[in-house]
């Protein structure tokens, strides 16, 4: 349970939201030159980090926009919210 | 030698109100090299070891358990056991499982209070019908038990239930599986460990794995709050901590790790005799040898470690629980707990070897993998004394998610336990 700062609503339930896993995986710019273990990374491995987390939230309860979120998954602290396109706060 | 457990024993320990008996297991320390080390002392770590020392004779072996065994997600599940998978593949790896079940308090000589209840798998929609059918007979072409239950067969069968057409979601029917059932989660991870200890295996609890070390493509042991342990086989089994472990090791794995709740009810009389789940609404319930009613919540939609989940998922659940069963409406909810689950993408575990020469992960059960503990500890210990996967398990490899091979059980798994 925890509160997530919407960057454009502001505080809310995170409830609000919709969770969107890991975020800054890029989709290939050329699939047809992918091999079979590049297509596997892309689709199915997981860093599944136990600790900070670059995640992908949708305030779907609210003004539907998609942004990132920098969360501790080891005790749900969010230390940090930015928007698409963003990099990562140092 | 450890002294069998039986009625006489029973009678003489009670002459000195049982303040006599064994020790169930050993708490040794570390030995500086092992043959292999089992990563993860839960009911599926456990029984590698065992079936390592008594089918493979591998002797020199140990567990480590970074808190104590059966404290993860062994003793924390909803001990919902049966075989009725779609797939061929993991409709035999879970009946090998079943069918070790059907014979493991006499075993081990631990009563793991398996019980074959039966479960019920509910229908509420025209997709639901169509599915179950399918399941259904699928698991008879497989040579596995389960039958389809008219709405009047459901109600008959379990009479609590709520069978009126009127209900937002009404029943439509259901599966049965007989064979099915129940079993104490706690019995089996204290059976398979007396088990092992008295073959020899090193039980070490308190001992946390915080390294792995590889020279090249193979592994040379691993470090540990207790200091270094060389071997060269590693089985990893640590179920919502796996990539925790697989990143100590340099490789990824396709998991994602979340919470999985689970409560129980204050203590009433027998009420419901069987297992009755329902995917469409998200409920499942069954009674406690105590009086418990034991109910399985979902999982977080996001990945985290807290081993706690969030109230609004208890709430669906119990909304849809008062719903198909009206009597429960004054009862009280006594405990709540949550798990880490590590979910596969395609809802099935991997028992594979890596692509570490002595590295090997069983792992990806996620919220239904109890009902395995025998046959996963069985096919596990196979695939790292032989260096190659059982017949059983050869389909759960981890290679599947490059070739798309993928073991589709989201029908039979997805919420459902
Ligand atoms: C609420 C809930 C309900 C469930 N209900 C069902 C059900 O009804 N039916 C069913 O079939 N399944 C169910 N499951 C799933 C089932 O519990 C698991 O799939 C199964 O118990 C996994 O067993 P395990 O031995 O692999 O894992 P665990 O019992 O979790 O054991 C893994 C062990 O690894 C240890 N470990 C982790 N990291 C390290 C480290 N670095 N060093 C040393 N040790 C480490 C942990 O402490 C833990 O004891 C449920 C799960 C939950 C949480």
């Amino acid at each position: 349970m925890f509160i997530i700062k919407c960057p454009y609503c502001g505080e809310r339930d995170h409830s609000e939201f919709s969770y969107g896993g890991e975020a800054h995986i890029v989709r290939p710019k050329q699939p047809t030159e992918l091999s079979d273990d590049q297509w596997a990374e892309y689709l199915f491995m997981r860093k599944n980090i136990k600790g900070l987390q670059y995640e992908r939230w949708n305030h779907a309860h609210g003004c539907r926009q998609w942004f990132n979120v920098g969360r501790d998954t080891s005790n749900d602290k969010i230390h940090f919210v930015y928007k698409m396109g963003e990099s990562p706060p140092k | 030698m450890k002294n069998k457990y039986s009625i006489f024993s029973l009678i003489k320990n009670a002459f000195s109100y049982h303040e006599n008996w064994q020790r169930a297991w050993r708490d040794p320390e570390p030995k500086k090299t092992y043959d292999a080390v089992i990563v993860g002392g839960g009911g599926h770590g456990l029984a590698t070891a065992y079936y390592l020392a008594k089918e493979h004779n591998l002797k020199n072996i140990a567990v480590v358990e970074k808190g104590w065994i059966g404290g993860g997600n062994t003793g924390r599940n909803t001990t919902i056991i049966r075989s009725n998978y779609l797939w061929d593949a993991s409709a035999a790896m879970y009946d090998h499982a079943l069918k070790l079940w059907e014979g493991l308090s006499q075993e081990l000589n631990y009563n793991v209070m398996f019980s074959q209840r039966g479960v019920m798998n509910l229908a509420h929609n025209l997709h639901d019908v169509r599915e179950l059918k399918r399941r259904t007979h699928a698991n008879r072409l497989n040579g596995i038990d389960c039958e389809w239950l008219s709405t009047e067969e459901v109600k008959k069968f379990c009479s609590i239930i709520n069978c009126s057409p009127d209900i937002r979601y009404p029943v439509l029917g259901s599966t049965l599986q007989r064979r099915a059932g129940t079993a104490r989660h706690d019995a089996v991870a204290w059976g398979y460990a007396r088990g092992a200890d008295s073959m020899g295996v090193d039980i070490i609890q308190n001992c946390e794995v915080k390294g792995i070390k590889r020279k090249g493509d193979s592994v040379e042991g691993i470090e540990t709050t207790k200091g270094f342990i060389k071997t060269s086989k590693i089985g990893i089994v640590a179920a919502g901590h796996s990539s925790v472990l697989a990143n100590m090791a340099g490789i990824k794995l396709p998991l994602e790790s979340k919470p999985l709740q689970a409560l129980v009810s204050e203590p009433i009389k027998p009420i419901i005799d069987t297992v009755v789940m329902s995917n469409a609404v998200h409920a499942y319930v069954s009674q406690s040898d105590k009086g418990e009613l034991v109910i399985g919540a979902g999982t977080d939609a996001y990945i985290s470690y807290t081993q706690k989940g969030t109230h609004e998922v208890v709430e669906g659940t119990l909304k849809a629980i008062l719903e198909l069963y009206p009597i429960f409406s004054r009862l009280r909810m006594l405990r709540q707990w949550g798990g880490v689950v590590d979910i596969c993408p395609d809802a099935s575990p991997i028992i594979s070897k890596t692509s570490i020469k002595g590295l090997y992960f069983n792992c990806g059960w996620g919220t239904g993998g109890f009902k395995a503990t025998p046959g996963s500890g069985n096919l596990f210990a196979h695939t790292i004394a032989k260096d190659e996967p059982h017949k059983l398990n050869a389909a759960f490899n981890i290679n599947r998610f490059v070739s798309g091979d993928l073991v589709d059980e989201h029908g039979a798994a997805a919420v459902a336990h």
